[in-house]
């Protein structure tokens, strides 16, 4: 099959790979119709995330229809299914309490000695990462096999085009979940770092559970301008004092809840942010993390901070100070997709929530490595780019 | 846990020589057990080779010392969803071991006595043969290997109710005398520096087996194309 394989830095290309077959009886084998690039494959493009393979096939956003299945899957060939990007079980202790991005049994034993050592626990599985979670084959490519299919797959019903349910694999549920770590009550005011996809769905999320007004951050004007679609009030950090302005525009009380959807790699013109851009060039250790430390000075005292954002090492000039003195909650974590499937699904199809808007670009499967390069380069045109397998290249 | 140090051996070994550490190693196995073992190992030998340190609660073998006379220790305590009658019978049935152990070729029973094939470096066969030396359903089965061995080994595992009804708590002991020469300083290197990543990788694939019914594998085919 042709698939999307990540050989370094800023070097993705479309290889001919073996067909995936079923290993173990829970395993189904998709073809793949949709698949998308996402942020945090561009940490891969950008070569900081460790654990990395010559040849990995990249790739955590993706649906398509069942062609093979195990002998203890649920699901059917010729079912379409979208696929979270977290592999869970279904039975550990963490799946059984929905919290299925803890999978203690995803992550194959041999992949999960480094985080052992690096966190004190092994993280669960995620499709098309770092062996650190894995090294599951993903899905950019036109087949992919699906462990645990019992689990993890919705079934989508006939009529919702792929483009409407696709995001229920990522970034739908992870902005939902952003917004619900922030615990926004009726009358809130929540600062959104970041308008990237994620940062997009937590804003009209944010406004879905009851918030006030919702301020987005971001230095991109069309990406500024979608979030003003959704209902956001905006704050272009290039031009504006983020830190003076939240104050003003909360009322002097600092927003109540803070989300970073920006996760490392954060670029501000702070000195922290330079300096955290030496030691992330050095390798894996500091991360970057501008937005971050901005929202923690942004929130209220007593407020919450969400981060949806990626982080993988350490960080340097932390205020943690901040933090405790506030009383500041903080939530973050991989997202808990199969617990939010069946709502979200339902909310799409109700119409209560737009998931095709931020779609910029589709391409098909062979044109990946220039959708990689515009999503890394051109981040204000290219929001978000869908690869379509089956359609040919120009 | 790792059920099996004689994986790092060659079969051509001297045969591993009885001595009194065997005393000693019984109460290193009551103290692993828990009870009243603790303090006596505690009082004489120390946590951190301070004699007159008070004992406290934790596992004989997550002491800061290593070694216990001739003997190394490792072991691993996982939860499994399951419950404990099930965790022991599976365990209980010798052929399911090779299952989740990954360089254990077969075991097999015969006369009372488990023959083990394992897979040694560079292509090896390492035998080792254990009998039951105590077996209380649902709650422990401990051997020790016999003179017929390559590898001079003791164990035991430990089933227990956990809280909250997580399943069972399964706790895995293995004593091990860490072999001579070259291949011996290897598997000291190795084995020592990080006997809890070593001893740790068994037993998460038994929980993967008995928990979902198969054991993760990221890799696209069953064999190479
Ligand atoms: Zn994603
Ligand atoms: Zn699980």
């Amino acid at each position: 099959m042709r698939a999307l394989t990540w050989h370094g830095k800023h070097d993705v290309r479309v290889d001919t790979v073996p067909d995936p077959e079923i290993i173990n009886p829970r395993d189904a084998i998709l073809e793949v119709t949709s698949t998308a690039i996402c942020g945090s494959d561009l940490h891969l493009y950008d070569g900081v995330i460790p654990g990395m393979m010559s040849g990995d096939i990249l790739g955590h956003e993706f649906m398509g229809r069942v062609v093979e299945t195990g002998s203890k899957s649920t699901l059917k060939k010729g079912q379409r299914v979208v696929v979270p990007f977290t592999i869970s079980c279904g039975a550990c202790f963490f799946c059984q309490k929905q919290l299925y991005s803890a999978c203690d049994n995803s992550n194959p034993v041999p992949n999960q000695d480094v985080t052992e050592n690096l966190y004190g626990h092994a993280i669960s599985a995620l499709f098309g990462y770092s062996h650190l979670t894995g090294g599951y084959p993903g899905g950019q490519a036109e087949y992919v096999r699906v462990p645990f299919s019992d689990v993890g797959p919705i079934v989508i019903p006939d009529g919702m085009e792929d483009d409407e349910v696709l995001f229920l694999s990522d970034i739908l549920p992870t902005g939902w979940m952003a917004a619900e770590n922030a615990d926004i009550e009726e009358g809130d005011t929540v600062a959104v770092w970041g308008c990237g996809p994620v940062g997009l769905f937590a804003i009209q999320s944010a406004l879905a559970m009851g918030a006030a007004r919702v301020i987005a951050i971001d230095e991109y004007p069309n990406r500024l301008e979608l979030a003003r679609t959704l209902g956001a009030d905006v704050i272009d950090f290039k031009q504006t004092r983020v830190l003076d302005a939240l104050m003003d525009m909360s009322g002097g009380l600092g927003p109540d809840a803070v989300i970073d959807a920006v996760g490392m790699e954060a670029h501000g013109f702070g000195v922290d942010t330079m300096l955290d851009n030496v030691k992330q060039n050095i390798g894996m250790g500091a991360d970057s993390a501008h937005a971050l430390r901005e929202a923690i000075m942004a929130v209220r005292k007593a407020g919450r901070i969400s981060i949806p954002g990626v982080y993988g090492g350490f960080l340097d000039k932390f205020p943690l100070g901040a933090l405790m003195e506030k009383g500041v909650q903080v939530k973050t974590g991989q997202t808990h997709v199969q617990r939010y499937l069946d709502d979200l699904l339902r909310r799409i199809g109700d119409g209560e929530l737009d998931t095709t808007f931020l779609i910029s670009h589709r391409l098909p499967l062979e044109e990946a490595p220039k959708g990689y390069k515009n999503f890394r380069y051109n981040q204000d045109d290219w929001t978000k780019v869908v690869l379509k397998p089956g359609t040919a290249a120009n | 846990m790792q059920t099996n140090p004689a994986s790092y051996l060659g079969r051509n070994r001297p045969e591993p020589r009885y001595s009194n550490d065997r005393l000693f190693w019984g109460a290193v196995l009551g103290v692993l057990a828990g009870g009243l073992g603790y303090a006596a190992l505690r009082t004489s030998q120390g946590r951190n080779s301070v004699t007159d340190r008070p004992p406290d609660s934790a596992p004989g073998r997550t002491a800061r010392r290593s070694r216990f006379g001739r003997y190394a220790v490792v072991g691993r305590t996982v939860t499994i969803a399951k419950p404990r009658s099930e965790v022991y019978a599976f365990w209980r049935d010798r052929s399911n071991l090779a299952s989740f152990m990954q360089n254990v070729r077969s075991v097999e029973e015969t006369g009372g006595l488990n023959h083990w094939t394992i897979e040694g470096p560079a292509g090896t066969e390492v035998y080792l043969e254990t009998r039951m030396v105590e077996d209380r359903p649902d709650e422990m089965i401990s051997w020790q290997s016999t003179d017929a061995s390559d590898i001079e080994t003791q164990g035991k595992v430990l089933f227990r109710d956990a809280p909250g009804d997580r399943g069972t708590e399964m706790e895995a002991i293995i004593a091990y005398v860490p072999p001579m020469g070259t291949l011996g300083r290897w598997v000291a290197k190795t084995f020592q520096a990080e006997p809890r990543m070593q001893g740790r990788r068994e037993l998460k694939r038994l929980k993967m087996l008995m928990e979902t019914g198969e054991i993760a594998t990221s890799a696209l085919r069953n064999s190479p194309s």
